[in-house]
């Protein structure tokens, strides 16, 4: 019994320096960002030894989100989302694709898994300047068709106007709900084959009543802004979309080429004897089997897509409005425009955001653990 | 063992022993002297000129030159704020003279008041009285300027110029009348480049269309940015924008001005930071190799910004820095620094043969023409705006709506307290 006692001070007083840096640090630190962010603290005396700060509740949000002057932080917070979901597409399919093919062993695998992984080394500094050169007007990937006899492209990878899938950020609550509504559906209809009656009751039901509601009361809701202002999807991040993509692939490449190599010879096999193709191998045995490596490559993508800086800085500058990125407009916010308060919110925002990719990981791998025990 | 800590401490106090009396010199200043600018690459040389003649003052001080690179500062002013804020200020820094330093750290503040130091060098006189009253407030004034740039300038190569047949526009009317048929030969008419330039373009754009008298008023808060003539000068800039590169945004300055060179654009309106760049590091003779005149409709009216220094409040070496900022004051340093840099002498009495032809225009023209404040650089507005501002560029540069844009320009102005 002392044994024990004695053994969990010892830990404690182990653990008791990171657990103070850390409250003080971290939590400490966001705490004191939060508080900025319910303040006025801008403007020119902002910068003064003891400036004054008062509260102001949640107005910094409020304009955020239905300001007249905050458009550009709504423009690039549905960039943001159109940056995470294509990273991820992007990374995790390229990446997969790759690690099959060198998971059949071809010649120089070695040298090749070397070759793809080699981009992550790079800054993302340093992989902007290139593929801005990459992807100037008259040159670079432009230029490309022309080695083939073709005609040079004239798309403006970084520098085009041009918007696609545009909304209304009025109409922003009837659209979260359909989107809602159709990953319930989708869920519903994955869940259909194994367990029919639970698919109805919690997915497909729930999800056609809500759509069905939102298409006919929609009009109730109320409207997010005061005045029409449209967003989309800017064809200028496509440039900046293919960069992250190529610099993090070859990292989910390597992820699930451990996966794959840590898939016993028996059950390729096994499978094999069963009848089962390659495609079939892959697509039923081996990638279902990694369902934890997709799930920590996504969690680490989109955290990665979150903190998107310095990659849009070096590539697209930072006036650049139609690239921006939340994390940029908090900086320039903060410390061009004096604006701390504001800035502050910007980050709470964005931490908010990432919370809701990292709590559910972090929370089922502790269910899973604890179910382990 | 002995022997070699005996040996150590024989070398230990020579050091010593010869770092405590040094060589006579002209001043007994010493220790470091930290500066910080944004005046790298291109500009660098002038920059280092200035610290010769220092060094040659103040032999025992050890210069540190610290230089965060970045057209108009765009990063070496978020370097200096953390450094300012962490409480390590530089011992002297760039700054933009005008709001740019007075509505950020004057306001905060932390600035040291340099108005024994301008009387002390006779400075008062130097400085056209205009000047002074612009880089201070009633409670002091605040930098030392360095130079005197132009914003309103427009430059082109006279043998293209020739080739194409065509002469420098004097007028925005003049100017769409040649540019349909440069675009037509392939030739850009109007050279861009990134996000900051299109401001600079604008400031001249509404010169143009309000006059320099309304320029003011737009900035002392009597005239609305929303008001029929801001909705003009929006629309006039959106109609100068069709005839500009469409890769601009993908551009620095000097490619943009590389593109006049090369003969790919005709004209490129940018500060006469573009003579610097065209005569050193192009090696194009002014008024030969290159011409200018100001940019169209704006003949008469200067634009003017100016590079200044300033003391910070706790600065380490204070000495070092009132000496530096005598040395940029004075007529040597700013005759020196000037000529290289492409730029006109903020003082009265600056010794005109020093300069080449275009510094020579440029000083007549600012002896005699109305001064007026650049937005695009810091004179007339403070950070907020500028930064909000650089969002309604965009906004406008995408939506190409000038009923908006003049409307976003007026909120942004109450918000930063310009306008009423």
């Amino acid at each position: 019994m002392r044994e024990v006692s004695r053994d969990r001070i010892k830990a404690f007083i182990t653990l008791l320096p990171s657990v103070v840096l850390i409250g003080v640090f971290v939590y400490g630190f966001i705490g004191n960002t939060v508080w900025i962010s319910m303040t006025d603290w801008r403007g020119g005396a902002a910068l003064s030894e003891n400036p004054v700060k008062n509260f102001i509740g949640m107005q910094n949000y409020v304009e955020l989100f239905s300001g007249f002057l905050d458009g550009r932080f709504r423009q690039d917070l549905v960039n943001a989302v159109y940056y995470s979901v294509l990273l991820l597409v992007g990374a995790v399919g390229i990446g997969m694709f790759i690690a099959i093919l060198l998971d059949r062993k071809p010649r120089g695998e070695d040298f090749l898994r070397t070759v793809f992984l080699y981009p992550m080394s790079l800054s993302f500094i340093v992989t902007g300047t290139i593929w801005r050169w990459l992807l100037a007007p008259q040159g670079g990937v432009n230029l490309l068709p022309t080695y083939l006899g073709g005609k040079a492209l004239d798309f403006q990878w970084l520098s085009s106007m041009k918007t696609v899938l545009l909304f209304d950020w009025q109409n922003l609550f009837p659209i979260l709900l359909y989107l809602a509504a159709f990953v319930l559906i989708l869920l519903g209809l994955g869940k259909l084959r194994r367990d029919p009656s639970r698919a109805f009751k919690h997915y497909l039901v729930p999800g056609v009543v809500l759509g069905a509601v939102v298409w006919l009361f929609g009009d109730l809701l109320p409207r997010a802004l005061f005045m029409e202002e449209e967003h989309g999807f800017n064809l200028a991040t496509l440039g900046i979309i293919l960069a992250t993509i190529w610099q993090y692939s070859g990292y989910t490449m390597a992820l699930y080429l451990a996966g794959f190599n840590g898939i016993s010879q028996d059950l390729m096999d096994a499978a094999r004897l069963d009848g089962a193709s390659d495609f079939d191998y892959y697509m039923h045995v081996a990638i279902p089997m990694l369902k934890p490596i997709t799930i920590s490559a996504v969690i680490i993508l989109s955290h990665i897509s979150l903190k998107m800086f310095d990659l849009i800085f070096a590539m697209t500058g930072p006036d650049n409005a139609a690239t921006g990125h939340p994390a940029l407009d908090m900086y320039l916010t903060t410390f061009r425009a004096n604006d701390f308060a504001k800035g502050a919110a910007i980050a709470i925002v964005l931490f908010l955001v990432a919370g809701t990719f990292i709590i559910p990981y972090l929370v089922t791998s502790y269910r899973q653990r604890r179910n382990a025990r | 063992m002995k022997n070699s800590l005996a040996k150590l401490l024989f070398v230990v106090a020579a050091i010593a022993v010869f770092g405590a009396f040094p060589v006579q010199a002209a001043s007994n200043l010493s220790g470091d002297l930290e500066i910080f600018s944004w005046w790298a690459g291109d500009e660098g040389p002038a920059l280092e000129a200035l610290i010769d003649i220092y060094k040659k003052e103040n032999p025992n001080v050890k210069v540190i030159n610290a230089t965060v690179t970045g057209g108009s500062g765009v990063n070496a002013k978020s370097v200096l704020k953390t450094r300012m804020l962490g409480g390590n200020p530089p011992d002297s820094f760039q700054v933009h003279a005008g709001q740019e330093l007075i509505g950020t750290w004057v306001k905060a503040d932390r600035m040291e008041d340099l108005t024994p130091i301008f009387k002390a060098n006779g400075w008062m006189e130097a400085f056209p009285k205009g000047l002074i009253k612009l880089i201070g407030t009633d409670k002091g004034i605040w930098s030392v300027p360095v130079n005197i740039h132009r914003s309103n300038v427009m430059w082109f190569i006279p043998a293209n110029l020739k080739k194409w047949g065509i002469e420098a526009p004097r007028t925005w009317g003049e100017f769409f009348a040649v540019a349909d048929g440069l675009k037509a030969k392939g030739i850009v008419p109007l050279a861009l480049a990134q996000n900051w330039t299109a401001n600079h373009l604008w400031e001249s754009v509404a010169l143009a269309s309000l006059g320099a008298d309304k320029w003011d008023a737009l900035w002392a808060g009597d005239l609305a940015f929303d008001s029929p003539e801001g909705v003009k000068v929006w629309e006039l800039f959106g109609k100068v924008l069709k005839y500009t590169n469409t890769d601009a945004p993908s551009l620095s300055w000097q490619q943009a001005t590389d593109m006049v060179v090369d003969g790919r654009a005709a004209f490129n309106i940018m500060g006469d930071w573009a003579a610097g760049y065209m005569n050193t590091t192009k090696k194009l003779a002014p008024g030969t190799g290159f011409g200018w005149s100001a940019s169209p409709d704006t003949t008469g009216a200067f634009m003017f910004l100016a590079d200044s220094f300033c003391l910070p409040k706790g600065a380490p070496h204070r000495d070092n820095a009132v000496a530096w900022l005598e040395v940029l004051g004075s007529r040597e340093g700013s005759d020196t620094f000037n000529p290289i840099k492409g730029s006109i002498s903020a003082r009265l009495d600056s010794d005109l043969s020093k300069y080449n032809a275009y510094g020579q225009s440029a000083a007549t023209d600012f002896g005699k023409d109305h001064i007026v404040g650049s937005l695009a650089h810091g004179v007339t507005a403070n950070e907020g705006f500028m930064n909000d501002f650089a969002s309604v560029m965009e906004m406008f540069l995408k939506s190409k709506n000038a009923q908006a844009a003049a409307k976003a320009a007026q909120q942004i102005a109450v918000k930063n307290g310009i306008a009423k």
